[in-house]
């Protein structure tokens, strides 16, 4: 298999309401930047793909809508309608397979819709979706389930939210940059048990962009590559009912798939830092075990034990993670970016010392039926 | 060119998307949801391969990727295996909150069937058991909600 890297990173200031830019302003915006990133121009772009959501946008065929603004004009250009970790993954795809270089670029303005109807919408809709299931109330089963099994406490999971959005204060792209102890996250306001306001992300606009390139093309690109070594998703059933919700099995699945293209033996050992897909406090530690970190149920012990704050072992979500910022399809890729600026040591004040080796992982589908792992490097091995 | 939106409020415009879809139910589908209208039974059906029961029914077992072929009919009662209160309305719940969902393992099924709890909610817990409350047989229409929801025994 040939060597591919993202050479050019962009995103937005995720915000509540981007009164400012219109979708097609948002991708346009994060295009130019990521080009401007790489020092690439417009004919260096050999395809688009772009990341949309017909529900999200309210409109059919969304990514026809914003083709022009992602430089697309003239060009080849398809869609992924999921996550952007997994738009990444089918540009990387595009990028293994005859193109030179390929933009994958992500929106949402989830200031424009209703965000409880659009998540409703995942759901099955003879069975479930009557029911009056969304994001909040299908994870709340997944959390509570998770906790049972293990005899986790809701304390485990707001220790997560707090050092999350301390984490996210250092993240100028941030939406919320919070001062939060766990009791305001215990005080917060009762959502779905055990789920309160501080255990869930905002909804948040916000755009990204990457550009991955061929090895064969890099020479172009004026940034230090960051490689792609090693890249895989699985998806687990459509309905709760037929899932162990306490067990990730499908990002079990997808993270040993990554690890083994990254001839990764050891994940603690071999990897750095991790950017994950934390819609809900409860995933990251829940999200930890099913990579491989630590066994299943000790997820929330890892950070009790410092070892996925900045200062420990792994830090996880230097940036703030998902919750501190969710627009929603961007956040899978704007986890690859925050490891891609690690990896490139432009961090800043939430860059994580040597980072050489960093963990990104997206979700699709309600309370993670499918889970995308990318392992990025600063080294080709 | 974006300083001056600060001040002011921009201008929006509403949405009018409103499709009048119409889902079949299919033929696993609606065998099951004549069995709540009729006859206040749950029917599940029983993977040829692997043996799983699954409610609701479908046609095909995803992990052996065959037809699922026999009926089983289920216990109107079963355990719940997780749950939660919800305590936000919206328009989208069929009940006002609080309320809870819960993931119901009925009897002699081997998956989890998501459903309504209204009432005894601090009784919630995991493990304890429900039977399902049918709606008057005059509001039953073939609906998921002909069970109007689970009371804790």
């Amino acid at each position: 298999m040939d060597n591919i890297a993202i050479v050019g990173v962009a995103q937005t200031k995720y915000a509540e309401r981007k009164k400012d830019k219109t979708c097609a302003d948002l991708v346009f915006d994060v295009t130019r930047a990521a080009m401007e990133d790489a020092g690439l121009a417009l004919e260096d772009v050999d395809n688009v793909v772009t990341v949309s959501n017909d529900f999200i946008d309210g409109r059919t065929i969304s990514s026809m809508a914003v083709g022009d603004a992602a430089g697309a004009h003239d060009k080849n250009i398809s869609t992924v309608e999921g996550d952007g970790a997994f738009g990444a993954l089918y540009g990387a795809m595009r990028t293994l397979g005859g193109f030179g270089t390929t933009l994958v670029v992500a929106h949402a303005k989830g200031s424009e819709g209703d965000v409880k109807f659009i998540t409703n919408g995942m759901f099955e809709p003879i069975y479930q979706r009557l029911l009056g299931l969304e994001s909040i109330s299908s994870s709340a089963l997944q959390a509570r389930m998770y906790m049972d099994r293990y005899g986790l406490t809701e304390e485990d999971f707001a220790r997560v939210s707090v050092k999350n959005h301390a984490n996210g204060k250092n993240n100028p792209y941030a939406h919320l940059q919070l001062d939060v102890t766990v009791d305001d996250v215990m005080n917060s306001e009762k959502l779905a048990d055990p789920l309160k306001k501080l255990d869930c992300s905002p909804v948040s606009d916000g755009a990204a962009a990457i550009i991955i390139a061929n090895e064969s093309h890099i020479s172009k690109a004026k940034t230090k590559p960051v490689w792609v070594r090693g890249m895989a998703h699985c998806s687990d059933a459509y309905l709760l009912g037929d899932r162990d919700l306490a067990v990730p099995q499908s990002l079990a699945a997808a993270s040993k798939k990554a690890y083994t293209m990254a001839g990764i033996n050891d994940p603690m050992k071999s990897i750095d830092l991790v950017e994950l897909y934390d819609a809900f406090s409860y995933m990251e530690p829940m999200w930890l075990e099913g990579m491989g970190f630590c066994e299943a149920g000790k997820g929330a012990t890892l950070l009790d034990q410092g070892v996925t704050a900045m200062s420990g072992a792994l830090p996880v979500n230097p940036s703030g993670g998902v919750l501190s910022s969710h627009a929603m399809l961007v956040a899978g890729l704007a986890r690859i970016i925050e490891s891609v600026l690690q990896l490139r040591g432009e961090a800043g004040q939430r860059q994580v010392e040597n980072a050489k080796t960093a963990l990104a992982h997206g979700i699709n589908g309600a309370c993670g039926q499918a889970h995308c792992v990318w392992i990025l490097g600063n080294q080709k091995k | 060119m974006e300083k001056w939106l600060e001040h002011v409020e921009p201008l929006t415009f509403k949405g009018q998307i409103a499709v009048p879809y119409t889902w079949w139910a299919g033929e696993t589908g609606s065998l099951f949801l004549m069995g709540l209208r009729d006859k206040e039974t749950i029917m599940g059906c029983r993977c040829n391969s692997c043996g799983t029961v699954y409610v609701p029914p479908r046609r095909t077992c995803a992990q052996c990727f065959t037809d699922t072929g026999e009926w089983v009919q289920l216990g109107n009662k079963g355990t719940v295996q997780s749950y939660t209160i919800v305590r936000f309305s919206h328009p989208l719940q069929p009940v006002e909150a609080p309320f809870a969902y819960a993931m119901i393992q009925l009897d002699g099924a081997d998956v989890s069937l998501v459903h309504l709890i209204k009432k005894d909610l601090d009784k919630l817990e995991k493990g304890v058991r429900v039977r399902a409350c049918f709606k008057e047989k005059s509001e039953r229409k073939g609906h998921i909600l002909d069970i109007d929801g689970f009371e804790i025994i």
